[in-house]
């Protein structure tokens, strides 16, 4: 008998067996299950259901980051909603306002290990690949369900292996590696499939780095994405909890549908251009055009190093573009206010918000005007994503973010670094 | 034994023909949700539909995006079951969220027509053709199967949380 991949392991482990393979349903219990402001509109989906609590209140997450501080009074009766729940129902793992984006704080608290299983009511979750974790999205209902019973069935999707070589070139980063698949595959590369990266060029990301492939899985379709949790992921892990766990690895023999190879020594700096996260080409292609405003943050990009990295950019530079940054979490606020790349970043004049989602998906902070251009570190540059569909969207790295906002127009860091 | 009208359409008929993304904002109630199902592919079927038809179609029925209305659309004109060659993960889901029976079946569009009947047994385990061809149907998980019955997620749920005398 063959080998397991990665989902059929994890996916076994969480339905209590010791076997499984792609097309069996299985009854799985995630270890962990969040929600963020849409906790209050699955709380009327649950109380539709009419069970009398939270099975396990001791497995659930809650966040508010997508309208954090609330924009308008409208927000804030639905921020006040979601306290309430969370108080009536004892839900152990609240981060209120300001303590940062759902995916970020999760990862920082160590809520999630490898070899678990995390299922969010948010599309990104495929996030915590990053960590060896099995990620997965699940709409709302699914999670009124999940708050009921405490598990969910799960068809164990079949599963496609990316093999990353090589080191990353200088300026390219896991950000260009996404975009890259992406472009080449197109959205529906993964058609609700198990990605599991494989290869040497991981060990050159760091954790800060790493997270971007799985999250930006989502723009593929893929149903989970799973990087292979290496001595810098089980470092990390030491460092904030002592809780047992067993990360899962895929077998040699595991049997794949597809399998990929991507050569990343050669690759170049990447850019995705209105209105899809598929529709990518070489950074140089698009450069020279005009942008109103540059955003770094997001889930994607918008933790620490992604600051370092603007910073490094920015020192000693006025931009000409507005400049927005919002950190993915108030660690990584900290980190920068201690390090003084804050300091460097607005000297050189940009604008801090709040950690959380900012105006990645278009509820405050950052609405572009009708026409404006925006490049962004997020994942997402759909029509209308920032508020308005009358504005357009690039998403590219932090250097190139930093450097476009300096320029006024699409460039490279190059044309600033020393 | 139950019988079934088929409906039978091509590969890659995404969520988007199936439902239009302008509507999904717009309409709320089952019957104008019903009403504009398959419009952009098939302007006959909302018309002509009958309770019990069935749709038949090719590879990856259902891509694109999330939306629930994709599968209620069929579900409120009464379409029980979908077989596809192939579906998208997140409508296949959604289907069996919906109590609507996700079916797949590799070569079963290449044989049949619409307007064609085909026969289902109570068990749902096999399908057979006008000529006589019987193919099998792969059996449901007991979760999955507990959640048709009821009708859906949501009714499962309450009926197990909120039983009748
Ligand atoms: S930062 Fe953007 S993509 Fe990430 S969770 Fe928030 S809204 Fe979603």
């Amino acid at each position: 008998m063959s080998g397991m991949t990665f989902a059929e392991k994890a996916l076994a482990r969480a339905a209590g067996l010791s076997h499984a393979r792609a097309g069996d349903v299985l009854d799985v219990r995630p270890d962990l299950i969040f929600s963020h402001d849409n906790t209050a509109a699955i709380r009327r989906i649950f109380l539709e259901i009419g069970a009398p609590r939270i099975a396990h209140p001791e497995r659930v997450a809650v966040t508010l980051d997508h309208a954090a501080p609330a924009p308008t009074t409208m927000h804030a009766q639905n921020h006040a909603e979601v306290r309430q729940w969370v108080q009536e129902q004892n839900i152990a793992h609240f981060f209120d306002v300001g303590r940062g984006i759902c995916h970020q704080v999760i990862s920082e608290e160590a809520l999630i290990l490898p070899g678990e299983t995390i299922m969010g009511s948010d599309s990104h979750t495929t996030h915590f690949g990053w960590l060896g974790a099995f990620g997965m999205a699940v709409g709302r209902t699914e999670m009124a369900a999940l708050w009921a019973t405490g598990e969910i069935w799960v068809r164990v999707p079949e599963a496609i292996r990316i093999t990353l070589n090589g080191a990353p070139p200088p300026g390219v980063t896991a950000k260009d590696i996404a975009l890259h698949i992406l472009g080449r595959w197109g959205s529906s590369g993964a058609a609700y499939r198990s990605v599991e990266f494989a290869g040497d060029t991981i060990s050159h990301l760091s954790v800060d780095e790493r997270p971007v492939i799985p999250n930006m899985m989502a723009e593929f379709g893929a149903q989970n994405a799973y990087l292979s949790p290496d001595e810098t992921v089980l470092n990390y892990i030491q460092a904030r909890t002592t809780r047992p766990y067993t990360p899962l690895y895929p077998d040699a023999d595991a049997v794949y549908s597809e399998s990929w190879k991507v050569d990343i020594t050669t690759l170049e700096p990447q850019i995705a251009c209105p209105h899809n996260p598929a529709n990518v080409v070489p950074l140089r292609e698009v450069m020279g055009r005009p942008i109103q405003q540059a955003f770094l943050g997001t889930c994607t990009n918008g933790r620490y190093e992604d600051l370092a990295a603007a910073a490094e950019v920015l020192r000693g530079q006025q931009i000409r573009a507005r400049l927005l940054i919002i950190p993915a979490s108030s660690k990584v606020l900290l980190k920068a206010t201690q390090s003084g790349v804050l300091q460097t970043l607005i000297e050189a004049g940009a604008a801090i918000g709040t950690p959380g989602c900012g105006p990645c998906m278009g509820n405050h902070m950052g609405i572009p005007a009708i026409g404006e251009v925006t490049i962004s570190t997020a994942n997402r540059n759909f029509r209308g994503r920032m508020g308005t569909a009358e504005a357009e969207i690039y998403l590219a790295n932090p250097y190139v973010v930093a450097a476009s906002a300096i320029a006024g127009y699409i460039t490279t860091p190059e044309e600033f670094l020393p | 034994m139950s019988q079934h009208r088929v409906w039978v359409y091509g590969d890659n008929v995404n969520t988007d023909i199936i439902f239009p993304g302008k509507y999904t904002y717009t309409l709320k109630t089952p019957e104008d949700i019903a009403a504009h199902a398959l419009e952009d592919l098939d302007p006959a079927f909302a018309t002509n539909v009958q309770v019990g038809d069935i749709i038949v179609a090719g590879e990856n029925w259902g891509c694109g995006s999330s939306r629930e209305q994709a599968v209620t659309c069929l579900r409120y004109n009464d379409v029980p079951i979908i077989i596809a060659a192939s579906f998208s993960g997140l409508y296949f889901r959604n289907c069996v969220n919906q109590g609507v029976h996700p079916i797949i079946c590799p070569e079963l569009h290449r044989f049949l027509q619409t307007g064609d009947i085909i026969t289902i047994d109570d068990a749902h385990t096999t399908l057979t053709l006008p000529n006589g061809r019987i193919f099998p149907i792969a059996p449901l998980s007991p979760s999955v199967r507990a959640i048709f019955d009821a009708g859906g997620l949501l009714p499962m749920l309450q009926t197990r949380f909120q039983p009748t005398e």
